[in-house]
């Protein structure tokens, strides 16, 4: 029998309740991996992994909406984290800012209308000596130029290739 | 190049900590990192001996030492480099603190945007597996038992709050709680639990290596040993610097490149602005404490705007809990939008200073407690700056839109 979509985030939040434990400490953990496949913690989720591990849906709730990094409203593959905080923004960060709004169509708060790219701010992300400074996903990109977005968000693009390549990491230590 | 100058961890011998610490009885380690005098280095500067003997003295079934690797106060990132060049130290630091305090379980709590890093940090801590650095009967020490995972953070400042810090490691809302009880004794599921910063760690591991008189000889008397400052802004060479506790700002602007700086802000968001006329003041516990951000701004620059910014950070990072701090940033902020127009009363202005002292004095947590300093400080050095603008003109003379 063919598992309906239901069925499918059951089995993943099963999968992840049995690696991370079916505790109350192991929610942030469950619910970090169940949005790395997912790109959104959806109602649904929420109450099912209220209902594994016996506390009230309202608490997971609680929980997404408090953490930057976890998110209700769908996101895209690649989230875009430009840091906003005062050494970036003397290093020039609204000129990057600007680049990224045209090169994506989007403003910050939203999402490629194919689902590939969500721009965001983030406050300081600890590469301060090397800014302007930016997170794509868990990658590091520093001193980003407007010149260097086009690149950055080609080499994301390939990732939906059909060669797919990783991105090539740039963090500087 | 992140690292400017030479670093003492750099030579520190690794193993040779924890070594010497399986050698002594608990007591005596904690004896080791009393005398060296060490203050934490994540900025609020307890004695991290006393806070070792406080958890130690505590009894418990269970106790948890705590790496708080959250680093989230801009214009910080010495712990991301500690972290990527000397792992092994912090994890030593964290055993000793380990051994020391009768835990069994330690925990990295490293903030989410360093993700990247936690790949080969796991693969440092499978290898002290391996060579017996960590799991049971540590160094052949019989019952000593010990082993390190790593949690990551889900991208909230105020988790560097160690009580935060733990309600988050508990699954919840990152929400500070009321002190006392303090960790070491109600911390993680209601066990002692010590907090200390990464680089505290590190150096715990270098003093049980070299000795509490090795790194009592640095430094001042009531701010011993060397001191990792992340310098960014309008330096020539921005980085990770190492500086004996008690070096004069301006040492370390020279070091930098930064001489001809109108002023820097010591301490991140949370610090203090302190002014070019005030630069001959020492980085130390007694006089500019920090916890390692400095943040450099040129003669042209508008500090008006670093407090806007600062406040934006804190209005965003606020809990909420509270009202003096979700409220008072938000206000603090407002006023910022008005003077930028050159639309507020001296009387207001009174009126957000003494808002800013009623936060300093009634916020629950940390955060909300030194949130105005930055704006307060610059409003008290740079009013002249601040108040000499027109709704169309800033102060340096140049257009707001
Ligand atoms: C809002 C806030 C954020 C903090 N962030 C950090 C942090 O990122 N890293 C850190 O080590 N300490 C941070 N602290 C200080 C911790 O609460 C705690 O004092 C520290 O981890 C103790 O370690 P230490 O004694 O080794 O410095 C923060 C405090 C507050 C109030
Ligand atoms: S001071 Fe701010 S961050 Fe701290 S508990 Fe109050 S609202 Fe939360
Ligand atoms: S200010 Fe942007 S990384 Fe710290």
């Amino acid at each position: 029998m063919e598992m309906t979509q239901q069925d499918k985030l059951t089995a993943k939040i099963d999968e992840l309740v049995e690696r991370h434990g079916c505790h109350r400490s192991a929610l942030i953990p469950i619910l970090q991996d169940f949005q790395k496949q997912y790109h959104t913690i959806s109602d649904l989720a929420m109450q099912t992994v209220a209902d594994k591990l016996g506390i009230h849906p309202v608490e997971v709730y609680g929980v997404v909406t408090f953490y930057a990094f976890l998110n209700e409203n769908y996101h895209g593959r690649f989230v875009i984290r430009l840091c906003r905080t005062i050494s970036c923004d003397m290093a020039g960060k609204d000129a990057v800012a600007n680049q990224l709004c045209n090169d994506l169509g989007i403003e910050f708060g939203q999402t490629t209308p194919d689902g590939r790219f969500t721009l965001e701010w983030a406050n300081c992300i600890g590469m301060c000596d090397q800014g302007p400074a930016m997170l794509v996903n868990e990658q590091a990109f520093t001193r980003v130029t407007p010149e260097k977005v086009h690149d950055i968000l080609s080499a994301c693009e390939k990732a939906f290739g059909p060669h797919a390549p990783q991105i090539e990491e740039e963090h500087v230590l | 190049m992140t690292i400017r100058n030479d670093m003492t961890l750099a030579g520190v011998k690794a193993g040779a900590g924890l070594e010497a610490a399986v050698k002594m009885d608990r007591a005596s380690v904690i004896g080791v990192v009393r005398d060296s005098g060490m203050k934490g280095r994540g900025g609020a500067g307890f004695p991290t001996g006393v806070k070792w003997n406080l958890a130690a003295a505590a009894q418990a079934e269970q106790k948890f030492v705590v790496c708080n690797a959250d680093e989230g106060e801009p214009g910080t990132f010495k712990d991301r480099v500690i972290l990527s060049e000397w792992p092994g130290l912090v994890f030593e630091g964290m055993t000793i603190a380990g051994y020391a305090v009768g835990a069994s379980e330690g925990i990295l709590y490293l903030r989410g945007e360093y993700t990247y890093l936690c790949q080969s940090l796991e693969k440092y801590l499978h290898e002290r597996r391996e060579a017996n650095l960590l799991g049971q009967n540590i160094l052949g020490k019989e019952g000593f038992d010990f082993d390190i995972h790593i949690h990551m953070g889900c991208g909230a400042y105020v988790c560097g709050e160690e009580t935060a810090l733990i309600e988050s490691l508990e699954g919840q809302r990152g929400e500070a709680r009321n002190r006392p009880p303090f960790p070491v004794n109600t911390g993680l599921n209601g066990m002692p639990t010590i907090v200390n910063n990464v680089e505290t760690f590190a150096w715990a591991a270098a003093i049980l290596a070299n000795g509490s008189e090795w790194f009592k000889k640095i430094g001042t008397e009531k701010s011993t040993g060397p001191k990792m400052l992340s310098i960014s802004g309008d330096v020539d060479q921005p980085g990770v610097y190492e500086f004996p506790m008690g070096t004069p700002i301006r040492d370390v602007l020279a070091a930098a490149g930064g001489e001809d700086a109108k002023a820097v802000v010591i301490g991140g968001a949370s610090g203090h602005c302190i002014p070019a006329s005030e630069f001959s003041r020492a980085i130390s516990y007694e006089d500019v404490a920090t916890g390692g951000s400095v943040i450099v701004f040129g003669q042209d620059r508008d500090m008006l705007n670093a407090a806007e910014n600062f406040m934006e950070f804190f209005a965003d990072e606020s809990c909420g809990q509270c009202t003096p701090c979700r409220i008072g940033n938000v206000k603090l902020l407002e006023g910022i939008a008005l003077l930028k127009r050159g639309k507020c009363s001296t009387k207001y202005l009174r009126d957000l200073c003494s808002l800013g002292e009623t936060m300093q004095v009634a916020s629950k947590c940390g955060l909300g407690q030194s949130s105005p300093n930055a704006f307060l400080s610059i409003v008290k050095h740079f009013s002249h700056e601040i108040m000499n603008r027109t709704s169309a003109v800033n102060a340096i003379g140049v257009s707001n839109e």
